[in-house]
């Protein structure tokens, strides 16, 4: 027997987005449908209480904010013609999520924009939430989507999916926005937990509905992939005692091999009739690793080759090019793996980027070369701001000081 | 219907140092927004170069455009579209978005009813 709460906030998981966006179409002005949204869920969490939980929760959410919104436009009828007009006339029935998700991630919008919106609006977290994730401010946060909602009314921004000649354009912010939702909730910038599953699961959500809405988008289907395979995962991140934990040191009967297998599952078949893409290429190292039956061994010849790939896809991003330098460290030992590296310590946009500093730290350790070590895991512990990431750097140093004092020859 | 206006921007030197051809290939995009936008367009001129502009700030009248950057206004377009995409898939077609040193800004009239 599930709980009114449980039922609740599986609802608003699941529904939240379909039930705004029909309720969009009502109104045809995002802050009142918003309203009508939220209205809908407190009205749900009285009448379950008392009425229990009904077969369909998302059609009986979506009936009452639609209600509401009737009611609210009957008894301000004059006010609402008035309103800015969302829904265009030509628009042909479609999903109403997907307009929703288009609307969001607009390219005349900022990226902050379009994060922000899809966050609270297709995801349907709270304004705090969404603060505390973006590492601002709930008031800035307010005054942001206050802004974005007023330039989608006054610009006219339309609520439409783009016709299918610019749907790939229109794609790109979408799916960038939805992956930025689950790499900001796979390592939280900030705060005492790693993970904040709340984004994971809204972005894995997202991406779900997308998928199911272009089933033979390649992007869609890479981008779904990737995040399956790497939330699959998740639960191995973190010891018992809240402590990171690497790859190597990770209990991998945590891993969740049915999201593995649908992930990779997922990832053949966007590559299968489609060139590598960003976020395909992703997937498939995030899958050598799943697949992989120990650290030892992970096939890390065919991980490099995959990050040569991707670093020609993303035109010679910085952080590929760490991650590839690591990999080869595995490759090859930890004397290349430092080679490797070297180049990019002169690299600006590496410069507050905790982790070179720490892929350094590691081989530095590896080679026996203490000392540095120590400064390199230093430097990595002034760059990061989440707690459990600080806990791990200072507890590696810690280890290598002990075992560097053990070395020293003691006097009998 | 909205109305937005197109603001073209662009570096003057660029515009001036252009040949015959290019004049005549820029004037021919320019007619060819012009028909794909039909009655959309509600008016619009280009302008004399920045040079010849006049700035008032205050009480103070002074030569030039009132900002000193490299690019400065050139001309602009009245629209009346429905939405904002609208006015993107006409706006593509301006040769200014396609030149390095030009740009197009498209901005919402206030409607005051």
């Amino acid at each position: 027997m599930t709980s009114v709460a449980d039922a609740l906030a599986q609802a608003h998981r699941r529904d939240w987005a379909q039930v705004l966006a029909t309720t969009v179409q009502v109104t045809r002005d995002l802050d009142l449908a918003e309203e009508c949204t939220q209205d809908a869920y407190a009205q749900a969490l009285r009448t379950w209480e008392r009425d229990g939980i009904p077969e369909r929760p998302g059609a009986w959410l979506t009936r009452v904010a639609r209600n509401r919104a009737l009611d609210v436009l009957r008894r301000e009828e004059a006010l609402r013609r008035r309103l800015p007009l969302l829904v265009s006339p030509g628009t042909t029935p479609g999903d109403d999520r997907l307009r929703l998700i288009f609307t969001c991630c607009h390219p005349a919008l900022s990226r902050e924009h379009q994060v922000a919106l899809t966050a609270r609006l297709v995801c349907g977290l709270s304004t705090a939430d969404v603060a505390r994730a973006f590492l601002v401010s709930e008031p800035t946060l307010a005054a942001r989507l206050t802004r974005a909602k007023k330039k989608i009314a006054t610009a006219r921004i339309p609520y439409a999916v783009p016709p299918p000649e610019a749907l790939a354009e229109r794609l790109e912010p979408v799916l960038e926005v939805v992956h930025l939702l689950f790499t900001t909730g796979h390592t939280a910038p900030t705060g005492p937990s790693l993970i904040r599953a709340d984004l994971t699961a809204s972005a894995v959500q997202l991406a779900r509905t997308l998928h199911l809405l272009m089933p033979r988008s390649a992007p869609v289907t890479a981008l779904l992939a990737l995040m399956l395979v790497t939330d699959a995962r998740s639960a191995a991140r973190v010891g018992a005692d809240g402590r990171l934990l690497l790859l190597p040191d990770q209990d991998r009967t945590l891993w969740n091999r049915e999201r593995i297998a649908e992930g990779v599952a997922l990832l053949t078949d966007s590559l299968r009739h489609h060139p590598p893409s960003r976020f395909s290429v992703e997937a498939a190292i995030a899958a050598v690793h799943a697949e992989a039956p120990t650290w030892e061994q992970t096939d890390w010849a065919e991980i490099v080759g995959l990050y040569t790939v991707l670093l020609r896809l993303t035109g010679n991003s910085p952080v590929v090019a760490l991650n590839r330098a690591v990999a080869i460290g595995f490759r090859d030992g930890p004397a290349a793996g430092l080679a490797a590296l070297e180049p990019l310590t002169a690299e600006p946009a590496l410069a507050t980027y905790p982790y070179l500093a720490a892929a350094r730290a590691d081989f530095l350790s590896r080679l026996g070369r203490t000392g540095e070590a120590i400064t390199a895991y230093g430097e990595a512990l002034v760059l990061t701001a989440n707690e459990t990431e600080r806990d791990f750097l200072a507890a590696r140093a810690e280890t290598i000081r002990r075992r560097g004092r053990r070395a020293d020859p003691q006097p009998e | 219907m909205a109305k937005y206006t197109l603001l073209i921007y662009g570096d003057p030197a660029q515009w001036e140092a252009m040949t015959p051809e290019q004049r005549r290939a820029h004037d021919v995009a320019h007619e060819e927004f012009r028909a794909a936008a039909g009655d959309r367009v509600i008016g619009g001129q280009e302008l004399e170069s920045a040079s010849t502009a006049t700035t008032l700030r205050g009480f103070t009248t002074s030569d030039g455009p009132f900002l000193e950057t490299k690019e400065a206004l050139g001309g602009f377009y009245l629209l009346e579209a429905h939405d904002l995409d609208e006015v993107l898939v006409l706006a593509k077609l301006l040769p200014e978005v396609r030149a390095g040193h030009s740009g197009v800004e498209i901005r919402p009239v206030v409607d005051h009813g």
